[in-house]
């Protein structure tokens, strides 16, 4: 997304801390379903995993309580409100009930949305809430076990390096 | 430790060095125990005292205040004084073209480095010594911007293979050093075990501000000049400290008068005790200063045991 994901100091510098019975306070579990077909809206199951099969809705959960200022949780939350909202007034349905193409249309809008903003926004200004989705989303997803090894190529150990290797289109990124 | 000649004690904390008026020279060091609060006393003919730049010097400043008000060493009046670092946190990187059929394996153990080039030969700049870079090339991640894209399958697989090749060089510099750069004793404030801790008060100067124009913009000129597109400067600020290169407040010299310690590391005014990490640097150079404390330190144990062997220590 280029510069610095939001809230990610306090994530490096201190990990996050709650386990799962904690989080479920923060997001009850209808949020979390919500904010995982979000998520998989953003980066779906193609002919590798999707944002889901990496449980990104969890991730925020855990995210947005432990290394979210108040004033962002607050953005957040609200935004899951305005999200909802804007779905219904422009399909007339709840986001669950969207088919995958009236999602990915519907969030095409509000992600283009979210450019503009953050284009014209004052440094100071809170950032947009589907900035914070999206940037959440492929940090958990391309983090997480099945983002790294599965949708991108991850080695633990390679041993050796070497700096200059033929590379052709489809070839996937190093983890 | 296999031949018993050996012992490792830890949860030490060597609170000073004790000093023998008599004999002019070191005797032993103090020691705390962490755990316990306990105090205990270690003899030895030769100290090497190593504890990292700013802690050897507030050994020294707390060893013979008997004597020395400011501590073994202070009687030059550079005790804690000249204290230096690294200046860095700024550069310039961009987007190199082509060689979209090219990748990497494995993990780069090293980067590039452009040794300094200023203010040497002909060359003059408005102010002192000089700077090199660090730098590295790689193909952008997941993290990067896809302007033309939003959301979906199709934005997932692009995120998926590797992006364009982006280099980036970062400049670090020489600090000076500043007499009023100095470090002292906090009296008003301890640390758990009733010891006082440092004061550090030190600033980068003129003479570094001007460095880093160049710093910046000759990173801009060098990757312009090799062909990268879109390159941008950045300064993220600075404040001394920030290079964790501290060096200097205990530097060696020639002259008692001016120096802590002579030129094979001895404190003058006890020539058994023999700092050797960062705190004896004169000058900071621009390079990383590790490998010249372990060639100073090999140097004075070399120095140490022919001395020893004379009777001189």
């Amino acid at each position: 997304m280029g510069g610095t994901i939001i809230g990610s100091s306090i994530f490096l510098e201190y990990g996050c801390h709650s386990n799962t019975q904690q989080t479920a306070d923060f997001f009850d579990k209808s949020t979390t379903d919500l904010l995982n077909e979000i998520a998989e809206t953003i980066l779906p199951k193609t002919n590798t995993p999707g944002a889901k099969d990496a449980k990104v809705g969890e991730f925020m959960n855990v995210m947005v309580k432990d290394c979210y200022t108040k004033a962002d949780q607050d953005v957040f939350k609200a935004g899951i409100q305005s999200l909802e909202k804007g779905c219904k007034l422009k399909t007339g349905k709840n986001f669950m009930d969207c088919s995958l193409e009236e999602r990915t249309s519907y969030l095409s809008f509000v992600d283009a949305e979210q450019k503009a903003y953050t284009v014209a926004k004052a440094v100071e200004d809170p950032a947009h809430y589907f900035r914070m989705m999206k940037e959440l989303t492929l940090l958990g997803f391309f983090t997480s076990e099945v983002g790294a090894t599965k949708a991108l190529r991850y080695i633990e150990t390679p041993g050796s390096y070497n700096g200059n290797l033929p590379y052709k289109k489809g070839d996937r990124a190093w983890a | 430790m296999a031949t018993g000649n050996l012992t490792l004690r830890p949860f030490s904390i060597v609170t000073k060095i004790l000093y023998d008026k008599d004999t002019k020279k070191a005797k032993g060091v103090e020691v705390l125990d962490s755990e316990t609060n306990k105090t205990y006393e270690y003899f030895a003919k030769v100290i090497f005292l190593n504890a990292s730049t700013l802690n050897s010097t507030w050994i020294l400043m707390n060893s013979a205040t008997d004597i020395w008000d400011g501590g073994l060493g202070s009687s030059s009046g550079e005790l804690g004084h000249n204290l230096m670092d690294h200046h860095f946190r700024l550069g310039a990187s961009g987007r190199m073209e082509g060689f979209e059929d090219k990748y990497y394996f494995g993990r780069r153990p090293t980067g590039i480095y452009i040794p300094r080039f200023r203010n040497i030969g002909n060359d003059k700049r408005d102010y002192l010594r000089g700077f090199g870079y660090q730098g590295a090339a790689s193909r952008e991640g997941w993290g990067r911007n896809i302007a033309e894209m939003n959301i979906g399958a199709d934005f997932k697989e692009a995120l998926c293979e590797p992006g364009a090749w982006t280099m980036g060089i970062t400049a670090f510099g020489e600090t000076l050093p500043y007499h009023e750069n100095k470090v002292s004793l906090d009296k008003t404030k301890k640390d758990k075990w009733g010891l006082n801790v440092l004061a550090i008060d030190a600033e980068i100067k003129e003479n570094e501000l001007k460095m880093r124009k160049d710093m910046m913009e000759d990173a801009k000129e060098m990757l312009e000049n090799s062909g990268l597109k879109n390159v941008k400067t950045f300064d993220n600020g600075y404040a001394l400290g920030q290079g964790i290169h501290e060096m200097g407040t205990a530097r060696m010299g020639l002259d008692p008068k001016t120096s802590v310690l002579n030129k094979f590391n001895q404190v003058w005014d006890a020539p058994n005790v023999f700092v050797t990490d960062g705190s004896a640097m004169t000058s900071a150079a621009c390079q990383n200063p590790s490998l010249t404390y372990m060639a100073i330190t090999a140097r004075a144990v070399d120095h140490a045991f022919s001395e020893l062997k004379k009777g001189n220590i």
